[in-house]
């Protein structure tokens, strides 16, 4: 097998940046540089190469690795890079210089990143592996065992769905008692599973651990090692991690300093940063009627009520629990720069908000962000007497409505006019 | 009857002297919720709101023969309290904390292994019986006592269904939301079964959404071992796809977990599906008047 294979293997990865609506845990990506380093720094064989952020320091890098073949590989978040033409393998150091160049300033476009692609910034390069097989590596949190669980199969290099698909068999689990932690025995049993053998299996059991303690300790989400390959000769056979692909929690970055470091801002769609950065959940989505609502369940019943009355909307947005009032006007503007909005469904059922501090902010942000479009407000829960006397003495008009039903056909009926 | 809290439940507050908890203490008590003290580390030997505070969950479990614990603790040491509370005795433990890091959840859900106590949430409005016991952050105003029993993921929809189901002088036993997280403490079925057993709860409302196997195996669960009727609504039909936890999670997961096939799901196991968010209330009613189950 030749390493032409590794290089369509960067496939099974997890959308980039935001996850997903739901609460609390969303994902923290690094580049694939930056989790080998991690993983190098655990024990795991990884390939030698470096990043580079233009081409002459991409050639010295080769020249530096020494030997004759090195792959370049776009570093973006995006999953489906060497489908793409984000991975090249070459056999010169001019060829390296060339294959950065074409790669660095362009925007590598896959099936994760959109129409619009990624920019690429920086690119790895890496000594080629000459591979004998390729197997596949997960952890993950499990939902139904809420527990760290390891995944394993023979058949690396693709998409792990797709083997879930077509042959569920060949998908190993295994979960680990956080108590006990990920011992030897587990590990040979994953391996003999998926086909290691002989002097391997040593070498199985450490990288299993390794990569085990390596996502625990960092408060990874999930670990992805696609392909784990077999390299080397008939006597010097060797596992080597070829790509990796780690998620973290958000919520535990406030105890992982590498992680932080190592968060590149300019992968994240800069909306969904600035929005977090107050504290609130927004994802941009392709239709006319902005929405700001607290909690994500009611967001996205939000969302399914716009779209049953015939609706489409521009964003799902959590303000979260204590929105102040700054917290809503920071909402009303992230909403606002999104030049389709037509209107604003505010949707708050408030337990731990308080209506009249949403109303507060309401009228702040008419104030200083002197909005135009109309606001259609739905109150209630927590002191929601004291937020609508607000908002009926401010002297501002905003569209009233009693319930999430009569809501969304308000803001439905505005922007069909 | 209810199920887990009642008025017979002495409840401490964890945090007890933080904004929000205050906040929620007092509209707990006013509603006629037995809360016996509370714990802050530190400040133990002083009052809050009249009553006595603990430097540990032991000591206000030993003075006052407290049995639930209302978690009001920040994230970081939301984990911590935890297992204070769970080691102490307490035998509900509620936790309204959004943003615990999942790997303490996982050490907590290892820690309370064998031992007898339920926690609920993290990331949940808590749990309220109506009348008689609040433990969390909930609008208790909008509660109103009844037959229902109602179960969510999420905390705002709960305040959604209940307000819909009130307006329509629907009632509810207690409700129970137990959070959003993926690793929380406790799972739908834990609660269903619980609603089953209790002989005042006549039917019950079950809320999810997108992600995870959860409801459908709540579901399947219920088809076999309830007699009760179920209704249930899965939020996330116009939620974009792809935006989702990472691809090695879905293989686990083999159930489909969009929100429209869960609720086909639901339907196809005999249970009542409300479609549209804005009509929870009213396909409760009307699943009600089917079955012959009196409106109170």
């Amino acid at each position: 097998m030749s390493s032409s294979k590794s290089n369509k293997s960067n496939r099974s990865r997890g959308k980039p940046a935001s996850t997903l609506p739901l609460r609390g845990h969303s994902a923290v990506n690094i580049h694939e540089y930056q989790a080998k380093e991690l993983l190098q720094s655990f024990g795991v064989p990884v390939p030698s190469g470096s990043v580079a952020y233009n081409s002459t320091q991409a050639s010295q890098v080769a020249e530096e690795l020494g030997g004759n073949r090195w792959v370049v590989k776009a570093q973006v978040h995006a999953g489906g890079r060497g489908k793409a033409g984000g991975v090249k393998v070459v056999s010169s150091l001019d060829e390296v210089k060339k294959a950065a160049d074409a790669m660095l300033g362009s925007r590598l476009i896959t099936h994760q990143t959109g129409p619009e692609g990624s920019l690429i910034q920086r690119v790895l390069i890496e000594q080629a592996s000459t591979i004998r097989d390729e197997l596949y590596l997960g952890f993950i949190i499990d939902r139904a065992s809420q527990r760290i669980t390891l995944i394993a199969s023979s058949e690396g290099g693709m998409e792990i769905e797709e083997v879930a698909k077509t042959h569920p068999e060949k998908i190993i689990t295994e979960i680990v008692d956080p108590a006990i932690g990920l011992r030897d025995f587990q590990c040979r049993k994953v391996a003999t599973a998926i086909g290691l053998k002989g002097k391997l299996m040593p070498q199985a059991v450490r990288v299993m651990k390794a990569i085990y303690r390596c996502m625990r300790d960092n408060d990874a989400l999930q670990a992805e090692i696609n392909p784990l390959a077999i390299v080397g000769g008939d006597d010097d056979l060797r596992l080597m991690v070829l790509d990796a692909k780690f998620n973290f929690d958000d919520n535990a970055l406030y105890r992982q300093k590498t992680i932080t470091e190592m968060r590149d801002l300019q992968e994240e769609d800069p909306k969904e940063v600035e929005a977090s950065g107050h504290g609130l959940n927004y994802i941009a989505l392709d239709g006319n009627i902005g929405c700001i609502v607290n909690g994500a369940g009611l967001a996205m019943a939000s969302l399914d009520a716009i779209t049953l009355h015939g609706g489409k909307p521009a964003n799902f947005l959590d303000v979260g629990g204590g929105a102040s009032p700054e917290k809503v006007t920071n909402a009303c503007r992230i909403v606002l720069e999104d030049p389709n909005v037509q209107c604003i469904l505010v949707n708050i059922f408030a337990g731990i908000n308080r209506c009249d501090w949403i109303a507060k902010g309401l009228i702040q942000a008419c104030d200083s962000l002197k909005i135009k479009v109309p606001l259609i407000v739905r109150l209630a829960g927590t002191n929601v007497e004291e937020g609508r006397k607000i908002l009926k003495e401010s002297g501002l008009t905003f569209i009233t409505a009693e319930n999430l039903d009569s809501a969304a056909e308000k803001a439905v009926a505005i922007v069909k006019g | 009857m209810s199920v887990f809290v009642n008025k017979h439940s002495k409840v401490i507050f964890q945090g007890f002297t933080g904004e929000h908890a205050t906040f929620h203490a007092r509209d707990a008590i006013s509603i006629g919720t037995q809360v016996v003290g509370g714990v802050t580390p530190g400040k133990g030997g002083t009052t809050h709101l009249g009553l006595p505070v603990f430097d540990t969950v032991a000591e206000a479990v030993a003075a006052t023969g407290a049995d639930v614990s209302a978690v009001f603790v920040p994230p970081p040491f939301s984990a911590d309290a935890l297992m204070e509370a769970i080691d102490a005795g307490i035998k509900v433990a509620v936790t309204i904390a959004d943003g615990i890091p999942i790997h303490d959840m996982v050490q907590v859900q290892r820690y309370r292994v064998g031992k007898d106590a339920i926690i609920i949430g993290p990331n949940t409005p808590g749990i309220i019986t109506p009348g008689e016991c609040k433990v969390g952050i909930m609008p208790s105003h909008i509660y109103r006592r009844g037959n229902i029993g109602i179960v969510s993921r999420s905390g705002t929809l709960n305040y959604e269904a209940t307000e819909q189901m009130t307006a329509l002088g629907l009632g509810i036993t207690t409700s129970v939301g137990i959070g959003g997280d993926p690793v929380n403490g406790t799972d739908f079925v834990t609660v269903l079964r619980a609603f089953e057993a209790d002989p005042e709860t006549e039917v019950v409302v079950m809320i999810g959404e997108i992600g995870g196997p959860q409801e459908v195996a709540a579901a399947r669960w219920a088809k076999d071992h309830m007699t009760k009727p179920l209704i249930g609504f899965v939020a996330g039909v116009a939620a974009p796809a792809g935006r989702r936890m990472g691809h090695a999670g879905a293989i686990i997961a083999s159930e489909a977990d969009t929100a429209s096939a869960k609720m086909d799901a639901m339907e196809a196991l005999g249970h009542y599906v409300a479609r549209n968010p804005a009509h929870i209330g009213q396909t409760v009613l009307e699943a009600m008047r089917k079955q012959g189950i009196a409106i109170r």
